[in-house]
Parts: structure tokens; sequence; C-alpha cells
């Protein structure tokens, strides 16, 4: 059995697993690479279904060639999408033309995450974070348990061994499902390739630019590359020594940023 | 070939599927999808998860960080900053700080939790947990261990064998780790001299021998200046093994047992449509249409019909789902099969009891004591255990065991004990299977510890119909065995008060308890009896008949009755130790001016008064014990101390005999 193999199997163990043990679990989509990969494991473990409801939180700062696909992709997939904003921090002109990024990516994603939680009553959230995203992401546990405020208790982790898992929540409490914990970047394109699975285009080089990672428009940035394919990518990733979200504003906007969100709810 | 539109979906291909718009990148890769397990690359595909472990300070985050640096896995300007920060704060450049993220870790120089980091060599792909030292970090110690394929024992030269080493290195042996390289670090602070290398390796080789650890190297190394960790560097010419990034890429990712029947956990049944998909993990062997699968608990057999796949179906065709592969199947019969069952080979099925030994590690604050009830899970069964009886507490630094059985099991303690589960589970004991032999134990929503199962207790044929229900059944039921407490003392000593607290007490410890109250028994079984010596005896011997009768349905019989006379409590003695049951006689002593001055019920005021004739200690005598199991001075010591003494003897005598062995009445 490949490394991929073992990946994807143990991805489906633990999306079967958050099925199970929890009553209203929910998951979480930006129409990014891995969130796309999320969703192509979700309809290999439950049989070509997605049995829960998909959310999208839209900080109303999307690319538009991310619309356009997530319109695509909701009907390819028959997805059941919940498309969420802030509108309450938008009418208070929350944004990036007024505000630190780290003020906007907590309000128009933390706490719009927060809403869309309370009105949907998720008592589990299935994200597609990474340990090798972030130095923070590494520390994280497959169910990770978020307090009533929202809070990530990262001093007093729940012991989680041999497959078996943080499952009861408290009233108001959730737990994050973070399947894709042990996947590297560089797997995730391997995979990607493997099951050919639709992507958004502007992961691909045009005109000798491309992204590596999207979030919202006026903090993330393109980089050179003339990758056009996804072996173009990987032999990219082999080389660099750049992270991964060096082009996304909100993480390096002061010293331990991304902790401070972080432990506020941010994924 | 465009793959949009060759994919069948559940909803049902739109048009809009068929011609995806520009955003969709979907064409862009000219091969066809492989089939899987033919297209990882050399470097993914034997990944090693390494786990790090040691006492605190032994280098351990300063080892995984330089390893980080010297195979360039660290991020553009990551070091720079750190170097920045650290010159900033006037402190020496730490290579522990490109692994320790949070701000808490800095500040403290220790490492909080697990950390996850990939990093590759020429020749394969790693990944680094890194378990901290902090002797109350252990559960994140275990969390990280427990996935590992190899681990990393750091011991400082300077320091030499500390309390975790041994720990650790024991938690190593219990988790199942065979792959393990001992780093001898810090050897500049020794001058790297040769001696106490060998010092520590003689030393640490014979703690881990007794553990059947045996490390395939010790290498000698100086992690901060990066000495012995790539590859030789003549800083140890003595040293003719190799560096510890090269017995590192000696290890293999733990390969799936060989030869292992099948074992597939159950984990949901999926209704999507008509059918019952059954879905789950395939832990050992490999499962393919058309085989015979039979599921235990219950052992129903069938056969599978079906293997369930997405995006095509019916693919991968040929060959066997293999052993760590998640899988869906369906049935070729209309079997009731739910979550927690084990679908095995028919011709080697798992093991199923309701009682089995297991060596236990402990995580939570509350020590797990006998009679606690908890839910147990292995694989995905859940059941709730009772802890019967704990045979020992091991010392996992001096490898020393207790001899007497303890009550209790503490925080970071690893102890050998028996569980019973309510209902039969299937399981694979004795470390044949590791995945179907090892569970947790669940306190709250929280996993409190983890044990490895030794041995299932068969019970005898329990299932047979002219079984005979004998006491040593009912015990294997309630879990203990019965027993008679015999509280005797002068009115007012504190029977009825520790009776009644020793009831609650042994209540929430799981066992059956009963009070016979003097005063209750007069009002009724022994109404028209007077206290006369002669009614005195009839008294207790009717009190003594029906302790016995409740003993040996199974109860523990706390009695609470002045019962002065030393003859009649030698009888009821002699009784039980007839009748096999455990008894103790229990001397509640206070002197008679306190139980005066108490006189909870106005008894003594009452019998000074003339009023009660015949009332021990004012006008009819008091024998008190010779040699009574316990005395407990109610006038010296507080109700809870004497209460202590008493619940741990209660508990004592009704522990379950172990199996085989006859049961002896005395204590």
């Amino acid at each position: 059995m490949s490394h991929l193999d073992e990946l994807e199997s143990q991805s489906i163990y633990l999306l079967r697993e958050a099925y199970h043990n929890f009553e209203k679990p929910g998951m979480l989509w930006s129409m990014g690479k891995d969130s796309n990969v999320l969703i192509w494991l979700a309809k290999k473990a439950f049989c070509g279904h997605v049995p829960f409801p998909i959310v999208h939180v839209d900080t109303t700062y999307e690319f538009p060639e991310m619309l356009e696909f997530r319109t695509w992709a909701r009907e390819h997939y028959g997805l059941d999408l919940i498309v969420w904003i802030n509108e309450e921090a938008r009418a208070r002109g929350i944004g990036y033309e007024t505000t630190d990024p780290v003020t906007v990516t907590h309000e128009l994603k933390s706490v719009a995450l927060q809403q869309v939680l309370g009105a949907h009553k998720f008592d589990a959230l299935i994200t597609g974070i990474r340990r090798d995203e972030d130095s923070t992401r590494a520390k994280e546990r497959y169910f990770s348990p978020r307090n009533a405020e929202f809070e990530w208790d990262y001093k007093d982790q729940p012991p989680e061994f041999w497959n078996h898992f943080t499952t009861d929540v408290g009233p108001g409490e959730h737990v994050r499902v973070q399947p894709l914990l042990d996947w590297t970047e560089i797997d995730i394109w391997r995979y990607l390739e493997r099951e050919n699975v639709p992507l958004p285009g502007m992961y691909f080089s045009r005109n000798g630019r491309r992204y590596r990672s999207l979030g919202c428009w006026p903090i993330t940035k393109d980089i050179a590359s003339n990758a056009t394919t996804i072996n173009d990518i990987v032999e990219e990733l082999k080389v660099t020594r750049t992270s991964e979200r060096a082009g996304r504003a909100q993480d390096h906007h002061e010293r331990n940023a991304m902790q401070k969100l972080r432990a506020k709810g941010f994924m | 070939m465009s793959s949009l539109s060759a994919k069948p979906t559940p909803s049902g291909a739109t048009d809009a599927s068929a011609r995806p718009p520009a955003a969709v990148a979907n064409d862009i890769r000219t091969s066809a999808p492989a089939a899987s397990g033919t297209h990882s690359a050399p470097v993914a595909a034997d990944h090693l998860y390494l786990v790090v472990v040691g006492h605190v300070d032994h280098g351990k985050s300063t080892l995984i960080g330089r390893l980080l640096f010297d195979t360039n896995s660290v991020a553009e300007g990551k070091t720079e900053r750190i170097q920045a920060a650290c010159k900033a704060e006037g402190m020496e450049f730490e290579y522990a700080f490109l692994m320790d993220a949070l701000l808490e870790e800095q500040a403290q120089n220790i490492t909080m939790d697990t950390t996850r980091v990939p990093f590759c060599t020429p020749r394969r792909a790693f990944t680094i947990i890194d378990a901290p030292g902090h002797k109350e970090f252990l559960k994140n110690m275990i969390t990280g261990a427990a996935s590992a394929d190899a681990a990393i024992l750091i011991v400082d030269a300077h320091e030499g064998l500390r309390e975790q080493t041994r720990r650790h290195g024991y938690l190593l042996s219990l988790l199942g780790l065979k792959q393990v390289v001992v780093a001898v670090n810090k050897m500049d602070l020794v001058n790297y001299d040769e001696k106490v290398f060998d010092r520590i390796r003689a030393e640490l080789t014979e703690f881990l021998g007794k553990l059947n650890v045996r490390p395939a190297h010790f290498v000698p190394i100086a992690a901060k200046f990066g000495h012995g960790l790539l590859r030789a560097d003549g800083q140890t010419p003595w040293y003719r093994g190799p560096a510890l990034l090269e017995a590192l890429e000696q290890f293999r990712s733990t390969p799936p047992i060989e030869g292992a029947p099948l074992r597939f956990t159950v984990q949901d049944i999926y209704r999507f449509d008509a059918r019952r998909i059954v879905a789950g993990l395939v832990e050992t062997g490999h499962i393919a249409v058309g085989d015979p699968i039979e599921f235990h608990p219950g052992g129903k057999r069938s056969k599978v019909k079906s293997i369930e796949t997405w995006p095509v179906p019916g693919t991968p065709a040929p060959g066997p789902v293999v052993a760590g592969r998640s899988v869906a199947i369906t049935l070729e019969d209309e079997l009731f099969v739910e979550r927690g069952q084990i679908g095995a080979a028919p011709n080697a099925t798992p093991s199923e009891a309701r009682e089995f030994t297991a060596r236990v590690f402990w995580l939570h604050a509350e020590p797990l004591r006998v009679g606690d009830t908890l839910p147990l899970r292995l694989g995905t069964q859940q059941a709730d255990a009772r802890l019967v009886a704990v045979s020992r507490v091991l010392d996992a630094v001096t490898l020393d065991t207790s001899s007497a059985p303890a009550n209790e099991v503490k925080r970071h303690e690893v102890a050998e004990l028996r569980l019973r589960v309510r209902r039969p589970i299937a399981f694979d004991a004795g470390g044949k299977i590791p995945a179907l032999g090892r569970f947790v134990l669940m306190r709250g929503r929280r996993i409190a510890g983890g044990g490895v199962i030794d041995a299932a207790l068969i019970e005898e044929d329990a299932q047979s119909e002219n079984l005979p229900v004998t006491t040593a059944a009912r015990a294997s039921l309630l879990g203990h065995r019965g027993a008679v407490i015999w509280l005797t003392g002068l009115s007012g000593a504190g029977k009825s008060t520790l009776s009644t607290a020793l009831e609650q007490r042994l209540f929430r410890a799981g066992v059956l308890p009963v009070v016979l109250d003097g005063d209750v028994l007069r009002a009724g079984l022994c109404q028209g009896l007077g206290f006369s010596p002669e009614d005195r005896k009839e008294n207790i011997r009717r009190a003594a008949e029906s302790a016995l009768l409740l003993a040996e349905a199974g109860a523990v019989v706390i009695t609470a009755l002045i019962s002065p006379f030393r003859e009649d409590r030698q009888l009821v003695a002699s009784r039980c130790k007839a009748r096999n049951i455990p008894f103790a006689e229990i001397f509640v002593n206070a002197p008679l001016s306190e139980c005066e001055r108490r006189d909870p019920k106005q008894l003594y005021q009452r019998a000074r008064a003339g009023q009660i004739p015949k009332f021990t200690g004012i006008d009819s005598p008091y024998e008190a014990p010779l040699a009574p199991t316990l005395e407990l001075r109610t006038d010296l010591e507080s109700v809870s101390q004497s209460l202590d003494k008493l619940t741990a003897l209660a508990l004592t005598m009704a522990r379950p005999p172990e199996p085989g062995v006859a049961a002896g009445a005395d204590i």
C-alpha cells in the first residue's frame, strides 16, 4: 500500500467516525485544493454521497473565479451548500479597505464561522487543515474540541491515540475534525493528480504567475511560476524553501498572529 | 481524457458538469488516473513516523531543530527570524525554537504539546513526532508515540539515565515500539569520552532488556553542534557505528502483520438506498468478493457480495483489499451487523469474553479505583468496564512491583489488572493482532488511560442450561463475592453511622451492599424478642442467618448490632466459615462515658432512669472482642478515617477469588 493509500484510508476512517459520532456535522469548504480533496474523500467514504451540509464562509472578498468554481462544483457534486457572510460586520464597515488584515480575518472568517455554527447547531466542523501548513497547526489533534467561546485550549489538549478520539461535546461546544492533518502539500498535489480531482484554474501558471494558496483577493499574493501541470507544481515544491502560506498577509501581520487567530477560533 | 464527463455522480451528472467553466481546471493533466498503489513517487512510498522521547532538557527539541536545519527542511527566513529574536532578547540561538511554535513554549523554553514535522533525506521521508518530556505532559507523549514506527530515545551524556528516560522506555515497550535508536547527547560536555558513552550504553541496555526493547544502535551525538547526526565527523573516532540519520534510514515503516487473519472493524452501516453497506477498516488480512466472513461478537456468518467504490463502481476490480484500507462492502445475506463488530475469517476468529487481564497506563488526575465503571473502547466497540482487581502496580522507573494487590492506579502509573465488561466483546489478546488487543478507558469526555489485553478469562460455560447457580457464578455476575462485615460495640459507639456510610461507599464502588440494623430487625424479623440473655442470643442467631442468606446471594452484608456476647459472635464467625463466606469482626470502640455523652437516642438517659432494664453497659455486660479483624476508636479518629479503613477492608474481602484458586474464607 502506498503512502497516499494510507493517507486516504486514514482520512476516510476519520470522516466516518465524525459522521457516526456527531449529531450535526458540517464540512467547511473554501474551494481551495485541500477542501476539494476533503469533498473527494467524503464522496469515497460515503459511497458517492456527502451526507452532511457543506459550509462556505464567504468573506465577500472571494476571487470571482473561485465563485464560478463554487457554482459549478455545487451542482457537479450535488452539495447541500450553506454560504454564510458576516453581514453585521460588513454593515459596520469592516473590510480590507479600512481595517488591518488580522481583524478582518477574525471578523469575516472566525466570527462568521461562529455565527453559522450557532445558526445551524453544528456539533462538529470538518476542516481541511494540515500540520505542515503552520507550526501551531502542527500541534493539532484529529478531533480537536472548542469551547462555547470558540477557544482552542492548546495547553491542555485531550489525549488521542489508537484511533480513539474526543467525540463528546458539552452544550455550545463543538469538535473540529481534521482528516487531512497528516497530509503534506506535496501529498495533496500527488493525490489531486492521481484521482483527477477538479480544481480551480488559479493554481496553475498563467503568464508566468500562479497562486500557491488561495484566500481573500486583497491579501493573497501570487508567485512567479511556470507550473502548468501538477507535475510541474510538485517539482517546484520539492526545491522551494518558502512556506506555503507566505502569500497570506494575515499570518504575518505581527509576531505569532496565527497563534492568536487560532486560539480565538480561526481554522 | 475528460475525467468529469466520465464520472458518474450520485445526483446525476448535469450539463454543467459536462462542460466546466474555465475556472475549473481538470484537463491539464495528461495521464489517466492511475490504479491505486502504483503511482506514488519513491519518497512517499516508505514514510517513517518517528517519535523522539527522553527526559526533560536532555535535548529533544534541539536535536529535532538541528535535524531540520541540517537537512534543509526549515522554511526560508525562519532561522533568520529566530536568530534576530534571540539577539533582541540577549539569548543564545536555540535550534529548539525551530520546533517550538507557541509563545509559551518559547518563553518557558519547553515544548508543550506533540508536534509533527515532516522532513526528507535523499533516501526517505520522515515525520518527526516531538513528544515533550515534562512529567505532566505524558498524555502528549503517548499521543505521539502511539502512532510512531520508530523511536529515538535521547539521553544526556552528562546527566545519564533519569526518571523519564526509564519511564518513556517502559512506555515504548507497552506501546509495542520495537525499532529504537538511543542518542547519547551532549557528548561535548563529557569531552566525547568513550567511557561515559559505554557506561550509559551498558546501563540502558540492561534496563531496556528487561522490557524486551533492544535498541538497534547507540549513537554518540552533540545535537547543538550537529556532531554525529548526518555522518561521522571525527569527534568520536572510537565509535564505529552509523550516524544518527544513517541509523534512522535503516528502519522500516511498520509493515502489516504477515499472515494475520482478516480483522475488519465495522464503523457504520449505511442505507443510502435499499442496500445495507457495511463500512469499516481492514486492520489485518484481506477482503475480497466471495470471501466468507464471520462477525463477532455473535458469530453470524455471510459472504462478501460486493466492494463499493467511488467514483467508478467495481474498481479496483482484481485483487483483494489489503490491511490498512478503509472499505465498504455488502453481504450476501441480510444479517444484522452493527458498529463495533469485527468481521473475521471463519477459521480464525477473535476471542469473545467479558473478563480479561490487562496492562494499563493511567493518564487521568483522578485515580482508577477498584469498582470504578468506565466506558471501554476497543476498535469501534464500546462497553462499560468495571475494574475488578488490581493485581499489582508497577513502578515504571525502577520496574519494582508492589507485591500487595492495590485498590487504585494513580496518574502516570502502570498496572496489571482485571477488567470486566457488561457484555462480551471481541478481541485478540497477547499481542497477536495489536490493533485488536488494545483499548482505552474514558473518564468523562476524555481518554483517561490505555491498555493492552494479556489474556481472556474464560468463564465456565455460563451459557449451559444445566449449570447450577453457584456462589462462584453469582460472584462472576456481580463481579465481587458476598461477605459479612459484623460491626459490634456499645450503643452510641457509631455502628449505624459507619454502616450507612460504608454502604454508600461500596455502592459507589460498584459493590452490592446491604445493612442489617439491630433496631430494624427488632421491629420486624425479631419482633417479640426481649433483652434476656436467651432472647439476645436468638436475636443474634436470626440476624446471622439473614446475613448468611444475603451474603450467599452475593451481597456484602454490614451488620450494626450491639451483639455484646463473645460466644454469640463466635458462633456467627464459625457459621460463615462453614459456608465459605468471608467474615470480619469490627470492634466499633468508644468508651462508655463517650457513648453516654453522645446518647443519640436518649437511651442511656432512660436506662439510668431505670426505664430500660438490662441495658448493655449499664446493667448488662459488654464483652469486647479479644482479636477483632479491625478496631475503630471512634472517640479518637474521625468518621472518614474509620471509614477509609473499613472501605479498604470491605473491598479486599469482596474481591473475587482468582480463577482456579479455591476461595478462602479467612481474612
